[in-house]
């Protein structure tokens, strides 16, 4: 049984139909790339996914739990954390805090008991920095943890967005464009954390990637997406040479090289 | 240690500033002491007004609509029944408000208590509406409370108002609540639910998709700042001994605005400093309004022409000193450790 199941899923705006009748699933455990050309609608997808907008028809199944209605809020607390295509970081709170503002959501104690720093909730928030802590040495901004996030380079701004998902506790971990402005050393590194998070974490990740290096690098399955239809699924080797991809992504005739 | 130290160095001054105030309320002259009970209420409601604008990123204009639920639900409880006969001549007050007189401290916390259900009203519809949208929608909240005051003879006397209300609040009473008001949302925004209320402003989406419960906290905000707005509506309502709907128009919570504008949205000690200066300004440029003679010229007196220089500050502000007074930074008792750590390692060399 998959973990994350889109069932003929589709989303209208106004008259574009950025997501048509798509379903996509998720094994466990799973390295799998999300790509297609500019606005094919896979930023789409995962707004679907999380809860930002409602579907118009079609549903979405996680862990066998129809969430198709659930708020981002919610589908977080459930086990599927983001990252934005455009770094969306807590820019006035530091490092520490913005990796602690997404374990928040697991916090029991009341507002009360918060303000007048009772046993319960001083011993939650203790836990709290310390998970926080240590995903912040995972990813290596364990030195830039009192840093405002804004001022963090870029690289480390997408690490931190990464730390910060990965505060929710995910089961499934959606990533878009997680190598968009970086160079290639940064974006070989990158691959290698990416890797390394999936198993230290046991993770399923989704990812949106315009870097055809990365995605026929990492990912197991890739789905392709193009005017909002999915139009080819399989393996790296299978994507590149499928005649329909190689018409509407890569264009006339040449074939990608990884 | 840090922490243990500057928790006793607080103590320390709380317990020198009740002294002060001690003193004060039994040495100083009662125009003084009238300044100090308004600079405290000042303080209360901007710091009360900086957590839904400053720390949460929700710009609201319903202060004076949740200082008037708390200055007449407490005034209506604590007056005595011959009082509100007397206040009451045209329209009697209906029962069982006409019957019961309590305690001030329990008229005030349901006062405070009633502002906070309005604010969970209008934080709870405010979810859809964002930025100057909010500040409009907010506006016209306190606006129909303004109106329907005016229209509930029955209840609040209409436009004539309470009048001779007891003088229950002093230095003790308005300092004391400044003072919880101040620790109260200081430790609120220090905590895990701060920093989801900052989290909200910095990034309403991706506060969301971190798990943060956006209705509950936005919510939350309202409910603690209008709690506040409400207690000091009541404290005020005690001290100036009359109340009417149209004291709680725009113009006050304008005044609110500029107090959180000039001390630095986002910064409670910046807050706490221009609530007083505010308060104190308020009645030195009082000269301004008094007939002058300049260069042979009498100038009759306007009244009125504080809030024109009022207005001029706040337009200076905007245009040069957008971060207000402390921008978002705050007084803690480390940086002053730190100064002076600097300095012992400096002889020591």
């Amino acid at each position: 049984m998959a973990l994350l199941k889109l069932d003929k899923v589709t989303k209208h705006f106004g008259g574009l139909i950025a997501v048509n009748n798509v379903s996509l699933e998720l094994e466990q455990g799973e390295l799998s790339g999300l790509i297609g050309p500019n606005g094919a609608g896979k930023t789409t997808i995962f707004n679907l996914i999380t809860g930002v907008y409602p579907t118009d028809s079609g549903s979405i199944f996680f862990m066998n739990q129809d969430i198709t209605r659930k708020k981002p809020h919610e589908t977080a607390a459930l086990g599927i954390a983001r990252t934005f295509q455009n770094i969306k970081l807590f820019g006035k709170l530091t490092v520490l805090d913005n990796v602690r503002v997404a374990c928040h959501y697991r916090l029991k104690s009341s507002v009360f008991s918060a303000v007048f720093d009772l046993p319960k909730y001083a011993e939650e928030e203790k836990r709290m920095t310390d998970e926080s802590l240590r995903l912040l040495e995972a990813v290596g901004l364990y030195k830039l943890r009192n840093e405002k996030a804004s001022s963090l380079p870029y690289g480390h701004q997408r690490k931190l967005e990464i730390a910060r998902a990965l505060a929710t506790r995910p089961k499934v971990l959606l990533l878009d464009e997680p190598a968009a402005g970086m160079n290639p050393e940064e974006t070989l590194e990158l691959m290698k954390f990416i890797k390394k998070i999936r198993d230290e974490f046991s993770l399923t990740i989704l990812l949106i990637e315009h870097d055809m290096k990365v995605v026929m690098g990492i990912c197991e399955k890739i789905t392709v997406l193009d005017h909002g239809c999915v139009i080819a699924r399989g393996s790296p080797s299978e994507i590149q040479k499928d005649p329909e991809v190689i018409k509407a992504y890569l264009g006339s005739g040449t074939y990608a090289r990884s | 240690m840090y922490r243990k130290k500057s928790f006793w160095f607080t103590v320390f001054f709380v317990v020198i500033f009740f002294l002060f105030i001690q003193y004060a309320q039994t040495h100083f002259d009662a125009y003084i002491i009238r300044i100090m009970n308004v600079a405290a209420i000042y303080v209360i409601l901007g710091v009360s007004l900086n957590l839904i604008n400053g720390f949460t990123g929700q710009f609201s204009l319903g202060h004076a609509g949740f200082m008037a639920i708390g200055a007449y639900a407490s005034a209506l409880l604590y007056m005595s029944p011959e009082l509100k006969v007397m206040n009451f001549f045209i329209k009697p007050l209906i029962w069982p408000l006409n019957q019961i007189q309590i305690p001030f401290f329990p008229a005030l916390l349901i006062g405070g208590l009633l502002a906070a259900c309005a604010g969970f009203l209008v934080g709870a519809p405010c979810m859809r509406v964002k930025g100057d949208y909010l500040a409009i929608v907010t506006y016209g909240f306190s606006e129909i409370i303004r109106v329907l005051f005016n229209n509930l003879q029955s209840i609040t006397n209409g436009p004539l108002g309470l009048k001779g209300l007891p003088t229950y609040t002093n230095l003790w009473w308005s300092w004391g609540w400044a003072i919880f008001t101040i620790f109260f949302i200081k430790r609120l925004i220090d905590s895990s639910y701060g920093r989801a209320l900052k989290a909200i402003r910095d990034n309403e989406e991706a506060a969301e998709a971190m798990g943060v419960n956006l209705f509950r906290h936005k919510t939350l905000a309202f409910v603690v700042g209008a709690f506040f707005a409400g207690i000091a509506g009541g404290l005020l309502g005690s001290l100036v001994m009359t109340i009417d709907p149209n004291a709680f128009n725009i113009m006050l919570t304008f005044q609110i605005v500029l107090i959180v504008l000039l001390g630095g949205l986002g910064s409670i000690t910046g807050t706490v400093i221009s609530g007083v200066l505010i308060a104190f300004l308020m009645e030195w440029l009082r000269i301004v309004e008094t007939p002058m003679k300049i260069f042979g010229f009498t100038i009759p007196g306007i009244s009125g022409m504080r809030m024109l220089i009022f207005s001029v500050i706040l337009m200076i502000a905007v245009l040069f000193f957008r971060h207000g007074i402390l921008g978002d930074r705050e007084f803690s008792w480390e940086s002053i450790f730190s100064i002076f750590k600097k300095r012992d390692s400096m002889e020591g060399e």
